[in-house]
């Protein structure tokens, strides 16, 4: 009896310790440094002197990042769901037998290196390369305009490393959409448009939700694609954190734009899911 | 087959809402799930099209609706052509199998639904009136998932009715509810259509349902129809072997047609000779199926107790179901057929035990006669047809 009970703690244990071991205590230490003396250095090491001011100095020298950051993420997560969404929609509802092939197309570019992609997309996005020759050719782009080295590129590039973590889930909450509420809304005079606005986009919320966090989370936290396709003017928040653990060695600072980072994406979750969470359902 | 009949439009006076199909066919692939339907439903009656599953009728309703296409044919409201007419502009709704209920309104929401989406006037006032209607007054801001199966099935028509369709369309409405609610729906659905009127088309696979509710059935089978008309016409007359089985149950005899006596058909069956009045055959020459219904074969103990003018077989009773409101005996004639006898449970005679010799009788204004031999078809499942015989090991000897 006693043992029945302790057991759903004993299977808990190792996860929890996992968490604690890798999660919690960096979490921890990642704030504790973010408060340490900024006077200090990787050499003579660092006092903790409870420095909140790292923040408002942080946010002073690297605002523009931050906020780019979080527009950036923005814009691809809006890109990721207008394309998601029409593409996660005929997979659950009309591929019938080619379901599973489609399913696997929209997963298989994770087969290969996330930086070969960024990489290939440089190559695609080039001066020299074909988009950009047709862009130009239809006066889309002016005749010295470029792609690469823009917010363009750097967006570009975000929504296709994340639209599978857009699709996915799309697809799994409309793929359970019971096609006879389809057929009802139209029996009751609900045209096409009006079947999808109030019947399909309602039904299909959770996905929607689930879909833009998985993408917009990561999304925010990246600075391959703008290292690889941008300029020091399309850098986000992630590049100088990466910067000042690793180049500038400033640790409280990257440690307070670390911190900064995590509490802006927490705040923007928690009042997204307040809006239109999954409580929608009951 | 008294499938065919003449088009009436709807006159002046008359309620709309007359249906007619026309040739109306549907394919899927290699299978024909209708197959040159031609119907008539006239305007305010409660038509039920009863059948199997996969005999077609909610592929049927379906193409009325506007939810599926037809491959071929049409679809006359009215006298108005609706084939083509995309669903959410025919004057028809539906309460769908499951109820099919939008789970993210609640009550009111779904029943508003179509008011909403044609902008009609005091929305709020129609879906109260109906919601009272259908006893759900109060129950406005439940969800569906609050609601029992019974509740659900209410709202289902309401959301459907509030519209005032021309045509009602009901798919097994009454199919996800036990069998004392469904009693109780089956009442409430004969009150409601006594309230709101228009013309009702109702899909069912259970004869009794259709029976109960509806004033003209059709029994569908393998994409067409098979006999249309009243539940007692049907029950009394049936005009195929299949509908005979389908609805309620039947013995048939294999046999044929030797001669005529006046008004009557001698038909030769099991060694034995029957005679059918000429009226209550379908078939006058040839292999035939002599039908009886079970409550109208008696037993006696010997032919000498057979009552004048009675036709009989001798054989020995099999098994016995007791059914409570009347007893079903097995009899294996001396013939080689298995006939299926209900006697009502009147508290008179006393149960017959298995192995008992008796003999059967019935009147021959009971019988009924069917095209026999290859078009031989009957309900299968539905009900068992009386050959070949059972298994009854009891201890019946050989007459």
């Amino acid at each position: 009896m006693r043992r029945g009970r302790a057991l759903p703690y004993l299977l808990l244990l190792p996860g929890l310790l996992w968490l604690v071991l890798f999660f919690l205590a960096p979490a921890v230490q990642l704030a504790a440094t973010s408060l340490y003396d900024p006077a200090g250095s990787l050499t003579t090491g660092y006092a903790m002197t409870w420095s909140f001011g790292n923040y408002p100095d942080a946010v002073a020298a690297y605002g523009a990042q931050l906020g780019r950051s979080f527009g950036y993420a923005g814009l691809a997560t809006l890109a990721a769901l207008l394309l998601g969404y029409p593409l996660a929609y005929v997979i659950a509802l009309r591929a019938g037998r080619w379901q599973n092939l489609l399913l696997v197309c929209v997963v298989a570019p994770m087969f290969t290196s996330f930086l070969v992609r960024t990489l290939a997309w440089k190559t695609v996005l080039s001066d020299s390369g074909a988009v950009v020759g047709l862009l130009r050719d239809l006066h889309l782009l002016a005749p010295d305009g470029r792609l690469l080295a823009t917010p363009v590129a750097v967006v570009t590039s975000l929504t296709y490393c994340y639209l599978p973590f857009m699709v996915l889930p799309l697809y799994a909450s409309l793929q359970r959409l019971d096609p006879r509420l389809l057929d009802a809304a139209g029996d009751l005079f609900a045209r096409p448009g009006q079947v999808f606005r109030r019947v399909t986009l309602p039904l299909s919320m959770p996905g929607v939700v689930a879909g833009t966090l998985l993408t917009f989370i990561p999304a925010t936290g990246d600075y391959v694609s703008a290292e690889l396709l941008g300029t020091p003017n399309e850098y986000m928040v992630g590049n100088v954190i990466d910067a000042a653990f690793l180049v500038r060695l400033d640790y409280p600072q990257g440690a307070a734009l670390s911190v900064l980072l995590m509490a802006a994406i927490l705040v923007l979750v928690v009042g997204w899911l307040r809006r239109s969470g999954p409580t929608e359902l009951g | 087959m008294a499938t065919e009949e003449p088009f009436h439009g709807p006159g002046p006076g008359e309620p709309a809402g007359a249906l007619r199909l026309v040739d109306l066919t549907m394919r899927y692939g290699d299978v024909t799930a209708v197959d040159r339907l031609d119907l008539t439903v006239p305007a305010g009656s409660f038509f039920a099209l009863l059948g199997p599953s996969g005999c077609g009728k909610t592929s049927t309703l379906r193409m009325v609706a506007g939810l599926a296409e037809p491959t071929g044919g049409r679809i006359l409201l009215d006298d108005e052509d609706i084939t083509r007419l995309r669903p959410y502009r025919r004057p028809v709704n539906t309460v769908f199998q499951n109820y099919a209920l939008f789970p993210h309104l609640d009550v009111f929401e779904n029943v508003a639904f179509g008011l909403r989406r044609r902008r009609q006037p005091d929305v709020a006032g129609q879906v109260r009136r109906m919601l009272s209607l259908v006893a759900l007054d109060g129950y406005e801001r439940q969800r569906p998932s609050q609601l029992s199966g019974g509740q659900q099935q209410r709202v289902a028509l309401a959301r459907a009715l509030v519209n005032r369709p021309r045509v009602l369309l009901l798919d097994e409405p009454l199919g996800a509810l036990d069998l004392a609610l469904r009693r109780r729906m089956q009442l409430e659905l004969k009150r409601l259509r006594a309230e709101v009127g228009g013309t009702f088309v109702h899909v069912t696979h259970d004869q009794e349902e259709a029976m109960t509710l509806a004033d003209t059935v059709a029994v569908m089978n393998a994409g067409r129809i098979e006999q249309l008309g009243t539940p007692a016409e049907l029950y009394e007359f049936p005009a195929t072997a299949f509908v005979a089985t389908f609805l309620g149950r039947s013995n048939l005899l294999a046999g044929r047609v030797y001669g005529r006596d006046g008004d009557d058909l001698l038909v030769q069956a099991y060694g034995r000779r029957f005679s059918v009045p000429s009226a209550r055959a379908r078939a006058d020459s040839g292999e035939v199926l002599l039908g009886v219904r079970p409550e109208k074969v008696r037993l006696v103990d010997t032919p000498e107790q057979v009552p004048a003018g009675h036709q009989w077989l001798d054989g020995t009773v099999g098994e016995v179901g007791y059914l409570g409101v009347s007893t079903e005996y097995s009899v294996r004639t001396g013939a080689g057929v298995e006939l299926s006898v209900f006697a009502a449970a009147d508290g008179e005679a006393p149960r017959i035990p298995p192995g008992t010799p008796v003999v059967a009788h019935w009147h021959p204004r009971h019988a009924f006669l069917l095209h026999g031999g290859s078009t031989f078809r009957d309900a299968g499942t539905a009900a068992p047809p009386p050959v070949p015989p059972p298994p009854v090991p009891l201890s019946a000897g050989p007459e």
